[in-house]
C-alpha cells in the first residue's frame, strides 16, 4: 500500500474505511436474516427464539417426518418443475421470435410480456382467483402451474434476450446457407450459443414458481398447499422453529444450486476465451 | 458444378429506399463476378437477396434456368463465406467442415474424406482438431471457406470475406482464392468495396452504385474503359477534366481531343462529359506535333510527392484544376521531373483518353 499519495487527487485506503465500513453494513444487512434462522432452527423449544436455549433436530424429523409437509413439499417442487419446463421454452422463442422483429414491433410486445413482473402481485392473485374459480382451476396443480409460467416468462425472456443480444445473427445465416432449415440451425447454432443464458432463464423460472406466496394463498390451501403457502400460514398460527428448520433447508438447497450453476458455467467460458 | 445465374429486373425496396434499382446480371457458367461499389451501394443486399436472407420487391434470378428465389435459403445449395467468417464457436474445425454434409446425411467415412478434401484444398489438414477460436485470422477464413465448398454449392458467396485481414494476408488469399477458383470453377459472386482487390480475382466486375448497375465488364474494360465519371473516379486514380462538345468534336480548354477510334457511347449523350485521365498514363514531355497521337495540356508543375515506387507529381491548369501525373524513378532518374513553377506539357496517348458522362 502506499503510503504517501501518488497525486494530488489519489484517495488513499484510509480515506475511504467510511466506504469500506458501509458496505459492511449492507452486506451484514442482507446476510443476517438467511443466516439467523439455521441456529433457530436447531432449537428444542417449541417456540422461534433466538439464541436458542437447547439444542435439537426435532423440527427437521418434524419436517421430514410430516406427510402433510412433504406433501406440501412434492407439491411445490412439482409445480415449480412443470412450470420451468414450460416457461423455458416458451421464453426462449418469445425472446427469438423478438429478436427477429423489426425494432418498431418489439417494444410493445416485449412490454406485455413483463407485464407479470410490474403488476403487483396481489393485483394478479385476485384477478387469477376471479377467473380461476370460473374454470375451476381453484386448487389444482395445473392453476399454480399457469401461473407459475405467468410469473416466469419475463424471466426467461429477460435472461435469454440479454444472451441473444450478443449473438452473432450471422451464425445461424451461415448454418442455413449451409443447408440448415430454420428450426434445425436454432437448435444446433443458436441454442448452444446461448445455453448458459437459456439455463440461468430456467433457474430463474424455477425459483419464481417455487417461491410464490401471494397468488397462492388464494387458490390453493388445504391439502393442495405449496411449501411457502404452508409456511406462511405456520408462521401466522404456530410460530414454532419448524418453519426455521424449512427455511434452512431451503437455504441450503439455493446455495447448493447455484453452486452447480457456477460449476458447470465455467467451462464454456473458458472455451470463450 | 457449372451453373448460370441470371439476375433479371431485381428490385428491392426498404420503405421508401430502393436499395437494388432493376439489376439485371448475366453470369456465366463457373464465371468469378465482383460486385463493386461503396459502403450503402447495395452489393451486400444483392448478395443477400441470393443467400435468400432477403426477400426482394420485385424481378428474378434464374439459376440453370431454374428459378432461385422461390426456394428457402437452405434449398439454394449456395456456399457463403462471411466477413466475420461466422464459423460456429462451440465446434471445432472438423465439425464446422462436417455441419453441411451431416445435415445432408452422408456417411461418416464419406463425411471424413471431403472434409479432408476440403481442408486439404485450402492447406488446413493440420489443424483438423483445433477449436476455432485458437486459429489466426487467416485460417479462420480458410475454415469458413472450406465448410462453403465441402458441400460442392451450386454457387459460392463472398461477402467482403477478405476484408478482415491485414494487407499482406489479404493480397496472399486473393490469390489463393483465384487458384481455388480456377480448380473448382464454380460460379463465384464476390462482394467488395477494394477496387484493387475487384481487379485482381475477376472475371468481371460489376460495379454497383445507389443500389443500380452502372458497368458489368472484365477488369481490363472496367479500368481502361469506364462509361461514367463514378465508375473511372472509383477505379483507379483518376484526374477529370470538362469536356465541351461542339459541332467540331470534343475540346478540353480550348483544344481539340485527339480520341480512341470507338470513342464509347458517352460521345453520344451530350448532357456532360469529361475526360478521365489516370495518373500513370500521361507523360510529362515536349509539346506534341499536330499530327502526333497524343493530346498534350500546358501546365505548371506545383508540387512532387515521393510514393515509394514512384513519384506523383501534381501539376496545375490555367483554370486552377490540379492533375496528378506518376513518374516512375526510372523518368525521375533521367532528370524528367519538374520543378515547382516551372512550365510543362502533359502528354498522353489518344487511346488513354477516355470520355466519361458525369451521371452517377
Amino acid at each position: 500500500m502506499l503510503t504517501a499519495a501518488a497525486s494530488a487527487t489519489q484517495i488513499r485506503h484510509y480515506q475511504r474505511l467510511w466506504l469500506y465500513g458501509l458496505c459492511a453494513l449492507i452486506f451484514t444487512f442482507l446476510i443476517v436474516p438467511c443466516v439467523l434462522i439455521v441456529p433457530m432452527s436447531f432449537s428444542a423449544s417449541n417456540y422461534l427464539e433466538f439464541p436458542p436455549r437447547a439444542w435439537s433436530l426435532r423440527w427437521y424429523r418434524e419436517f421430514f417426518d410430516s406427510a402433510e409437509w412433504m406433501d406440501a413439499l412434492w407439491l411445490s417442487l412439482r409445480v415449480a418443475g412443470l412450470t420451468t419446463l414450460i416457461a423455458t421454452p416458451i421464453g426462449t422463442a418469445a425472446a427469438y421470435g423478438l429478436s427477429q422483429m423489426p425494432e418498431r414491433l418489439t417494444k410493445p410486445l416485449r412490454m406485455s410480456f413483463l407485464l407479470p413482473m410490474i403488476v403487483p402481485n396481489i393485483l394478479v392473485a385476485i384477478g387469477v382467483f376471479f377467473v380461476f374459480a370460473k374454470l375451476g382451476l381453484n386448487n389444482t396443480v395445473t392453476g399454480l402451474v399457469l401461473v407459475g409460467v405467468m410469473l416466469a416468462l419475463p424471466f426467461v425472456l429477460v435472461t435469454v434476450s440479454s444472451g441473444l443480444q450478443s449473438f452473432d445473427g450471422n451464425l445461424e445465416r451461415a448454418a442455413r446457407s449451409l443447408g440448415a432449415t430454420r428450426l434445425k440451425a436454432f437448435l444446433t447454432v443458436t441454442v448452444p450459443q446461448i445455453k448458459s443464458s437459456i439455463a440461468a432463464g430456467a433457474l430463474f423460472a424455477f425459483v419464481a414458481a417455487f417461491d410464490e406466496v401471494v397468488i397462492a394463498l388464494y387458490i390453493s390451501s388445504g391439502e393442495n398447499s405449496t411449501l411457502p403457502r404452508r409456511m406462511f400460514a405456520n408462521i401466522r398460527d404456530q410460530v414454532d422453529p419448524l418453519v426455521a428448520a424449512v427455511s434452512s433447508v431451503l437455504v441450503v438447497a439455493s446455495i447448493v444450486l447455484l453452486l452447480i450453476v457456477q460449476i458447470a458455467k465455467r467451462p464454456e467460458k473458458g472455451a470463450a476465451r | 458444378m457449372k451453373v448460370p445465374v441470371s439476375i433479371r429486373g431485381l428490385s428491392k425496396k426498404f420503405g421508401l429506399f430502393e436499395a437494388l434499382k432493376d439489376i439485371n446480371l448475366d453470369i456465366a457458367p463457373g464465371e468469378f463476378v465482383t460486385l463493386l461499389g461503396p459502403s450503402g451501394s447495395g452489393k451486400t443486399t444483392l448478395l443477400q437477396v441470393l443467400a435468400g436472407f432477403v426477400t426482394p420487391t420485385s424481378g428474378s434470378i434464374l439459376v440453370a434456368g431454374e428459378e432461385l428465389l422461390t426456394r428457402p435459403p437452405h434449398q439454394r445449395e449456395i456456399g457463403l463465406v462471411f466477413q466475420n467468417y461466422a464459423l460456429f464457436p462451440h465446434m471445432n474445425v472438423f465439425e464446422n467442415v462436417a455441419y453441411p454434409l451431416k445435415l445432408r446425411r452422408l456417411s461418416r467415412s464419406e463425411i471424413e474424406t471431403r472434409v479432408r478434401g476440403a481442408l486439404d484444398m485450402v492447406r488446413l489438414s493440420q489443424f483438423i482438431d483445433r477449436p476455432v477460436d485458437k486459429l489466426s485470422g487467416g485460417q479462420k477464413q480458410r475454415v469458413a471457406l472450406a465448410r462453403a465448398i465441402v458441400f460442392e454449392p451450386r454457387i459460392l458467396l463472398m461477402d467482403e470475406s477478405l476484408s478482415a485481414l491485414d494487407k499482406k494476408l489479404r493480397e496472399q488469399m486473393q490469390i489463393e482464392l483465384r487458384h481455388l477458383h480456377e480448380r473448382l470453377h464454380t460460379t463465384t459472386v464476390f462482394v467488395t468495396h477494394d477496387q484493387r482487390e475487384a481487379l485482381t480475382m475477376s472475371d468481371r466486375i460489376a460495379v454497383i452504385n445507389n443500389g443500380a448497375l452502372i458497368q458489368f465488364d472484365t477488369p481490363r474494360a472496367i479500368y481502361d474503359r469506364p462509361r461514367t465519371r463514378f465508375v473511372a473516379d472509383f477505379v483507379g486514380e483518376t484526374t477529370f477534366l470538362p469536356v465541351e462538345l461542339g459541332s467540331g468534336g470534343a475540346s478540353v480548354f480550348g483544344t481539340p481531343l485527339r480520341l480512341p477510334d470507338h470513342a464509347g457511347a458517352s460521345t453520344a449523350n451530350p448532357r456532360e462529359s469529361w475526360l478521365a485521365l489516370r495518373p500513370e498514363k500521361l507523360a510529362i514531355g515536349p509539346a506534341a506535333g499536330p499530327e502526333a497521337e497524343v493530346n498534350s495540356f500546358s501546365a505548371v508543375a506545383r508540387e512532387t510527392i515521393f510514393q515509394g515506387d514512384s513519384l506523383l507529381v501534381i501539376a496545375g491548369f490555367p483554370d486552377g484544376q490540379n492533375i496528378a501525373v506518376r513518374v516512375v524513378p526510372q523518368e525521375a532518374n533521367r532528370g524528367l521531373v519538374p520543378t515547382p513553377g516551372q512550365p510543362i506539357h502533359i502528354n498522353v496517348h489518344r487511346n488513354d483518353s477516355i470520355l466519361v458522362s458525369g451521371d452517377v
